[in-house]
């Protein structure tokens, strides 16, 4: 499904991701984890075409998708959540969804100015298909709420729903758990689950929550300082000293 | 009784051509032209706030695009003599000469041509962001202006044009105005619209949404400039002369005024905005002239009406920032609910 082929991604004199091998199989859920700045967002953002990899070669469902811009990929079907949500704050709930839904509608700019009926047709379907979308995650009461007016855990929901809305076979999740009490991550992983049974999605993601990545990943890789030190199940991986070492510190 | 609020939305847009019909028959030359004023800055009004309140983008460019319409519909409609009379300097080229349209098809054609020079400068400045991108157009603008001045077979120059035919009647300006308004409305009510809305609100989460943000931003420039050109031809052919010195900074920034004043990103507040501006700044013209107050008598202070101007703007900014009507659009939902509330209070 998705493939990096020796991606570095070099800010000046800094290596932020280096030599980053990543293969995920259709319907795997994947961790990707690590301390704090050990380029894990990076790892993302070259993924999702908001940087270009200064080397290596990124290749979704075989295609090379190096170097192109977010919105192109998004459109072959790779989605993502960001680490500090990014709503869109003035509008509401359902709107958020729409904009994301806008992608597949293909009408112009013109045929939505003057609504012309192969756009009216379209609109409605995509609104019948966000709604669906709310109600099957329980937003759907909400629909019409200022988005930032929801509370934190709902706005994350939110925010998965959107990134669903553009219909992607990959969803790249940055840190979904964040902020959340350890009651919230337990639906999230089920959550998690349910969407990618429902949706038939391959999912990337990235957490500190261990409890979380344990029990959702099927497997999982472990960066620092942008070096993938260890790669494999979740039983391998805590048993790996320089995954200790990494997180705990040994002298 | 219970009137749905397409029936009353209907009704107060028929009362609205009504007061016009009967304003134009009954009020003399210089009201009528303070009310078309006010309708060419409302569609001026609406083209900006579609950049800086919808998009997100703050362009200062403004007067170059009206610069471009204005001049392009005023060659377009004048006769060959008209034009002879106006290039006694410097004879004007010889098939710009003979072209005449029709009032109609130069106003399209002024709006078009306004786009695509929006395109030519949209596309490269839009790569920049806020007040950069404020420079860059301002910059454009002013070197539109340059261009327009030093043109002398093409544009008359300095000279500005003269005796344009007074076109902009009651009817052709509140009609653009009402189109303008109804074209953004449909705009912005769309699915692109909503597009056009993410972006002013995180560019980042648009652009992983699969919204392809710099062709948003163009084509959301390149619309703003279309109207911005019809303004400015319309009013050409409401002064009937245009120079190259009317569409500095100062015009770009009164309209700036509306919007800010009038509340970035609302349709109806730029509408209100544009009415109230321009009423205002006609009626307080008294201010500038000698007046008697009971113990002081004042000598005319010309000015003094854009001190208060100045005043108005620093207590909005001060104390309401967003402006009359916010990013809220006038609903008759929103009404009926602010009757009442006035109603509670007056009743307590």
């Amino acid at each position: 499904m998705l493939r990096t082929e020796g991606v570095y991604m070099r800010f000046g004199g800094l290596t932020a991701v280096a030599d980053l091998n990543v293969e995920i199989d259709k319907g795997e859920i994947v961790g990707l984890i690590g301390p704090n700045g050990a380029g894990k967002t990076t790892a993302f953002n070259t993924v999702t075409g908001v940087y270009r990899p200064s080397e290596g070669t990124v290749r979704f469902k075989g295609r090379d998708i190096t170097g192109k811009k977010p919105h192109e990929i998004t459109k072959r079907g790779i989605a993502r959540t960001f680490q500090n949500i990014r709503l869109f704050k003035d509008m509401s709930v359902l709107e958020n969804v729409l904009v994301a839904c806008h992608l597949r509608l293909g009408a112009g700019v013109a045929a939505c100015t003057l609504h012309l009926p192969g756009y009216l047709k379209k609109e409605r379907e995509a609104r019948a298909f966000a709604e669906g979308l709310l109600d099957s995650v329980g937003l759907r009461s909400l629909a019409d709420e200022p988005a930032t007016s929801l509370p934190y855990g709902k706005q994350r929901r939110l925010e998965i729903v959107r990134a669903l809305a553009t219909k992607p076979e990959l969803l790249l999740l940055d840190e979904p758990a964040a902020g959340m009490n350890p009651q919230e991550s337990l639906e999230l992983m089920e959550f998690i689950h349910r969407i990618r049974d429902e949706y038939d999605l391959t999912i990337l993601l990235i957490e500190h929550h261990m409890q979380v990545v344990m029990g959702v990943c099927s497997r999982m890789y472990v960066l620092d300082y942008g070096v993938t030190i260890a790669h494999g199940g979740p039983e391998q991986i805590q048993k790996d000293p320089k995954v200790i070492e990494a997180y705990l510190g040994v002298d | 009784m219970k009137i749905p609020n397409k029936a009353k939305t209907a009704l107060a847009l028929a009362a609205g051509a009504a007061l016009i019909a009967v304003a134009d028959a009954s009020l003399g030359p210089f009201a009528v032209r303070i009310l078309n004023l006010s309708a060419i800055y409302v569609i001026l009004a609406l083209s900006l706030n579609l950049l800086n309140g919808f998009t997100g983008l703050f362009s200062l460019g403004h007067a170059g695009f009206m610069a471009v319409g204005a001049y392009v519909s005023a060659l377009l409609t004048m006769s060959p003599a008209q034009k002879d009379m106006n290039f006694f300097l410097t004879p004007i080229v010889p098939w710009l000469r003979e072209v005449q349209l029709p009032f109609l098809a130069a106003l399209l054609v002024a709006g078009l041509c306004a786009a695509l020079v929006g395109l030519l400068i949209g596309a490269p400045a839009l790569r920049l962001r806020d007040d950069y991108l404020a420079i860059a157009t301002l910059g454009f603008a002013e070197i539109i202006r340059v261009l327009i001045t030093n043109a002398q077979p093409l544009t008359n120059g300095a000279q500005g044009l003269k005796a344009i035919p007074k076109y902009s009647t009651t009817w052709v300006v509140w009609g653009a105005a009402a189109a303008a308004a109804a074209f953004l409305v449909l705009l912005l009510r769309s699915s692109y619209g909503r597009t056009i809305k993410a972006v002013r609100d995180d560019e980042i989460a648009a652009e992983a949404m699969g919204v392809n943000v710099f062709r948003v931003k163009v084509t959301s420039f390149v619309i703003s400039s279309f109207w911005a050109g019809v303004g400015g031809a319309l009013l050409g052919h409401m002064i009937t002369t245009i120079d190259p010195k009317m569409f500095t900074l100062m015009l770009t920034f009164n309209i700036l005024l509306i919007v800010v004043l009038g509340g970035n990103g609302s349709i109806t507040g730029s509408i209100l905005g544009a009415i109230i501006v321009t009423v205002l700044m006609e009626a307080l013209r008294f201010l500038d002239m000698p007046m008697n107050l009971l113990f002081i008598r004042t000598q005319g202070l010309p000015g003094l009406r854009m001190v208060i101007f100045s005043l108005i703007l620093m207590i909005v900014v001060l104390y309401r920032q967003k402006g009359l009507m916010g990013t809220n659009e006038f609903s008759w939902d929103a009404l009926s609910s602010l009757a009442r509330r006035l109603g509670r209070k007056g009743g307590k």
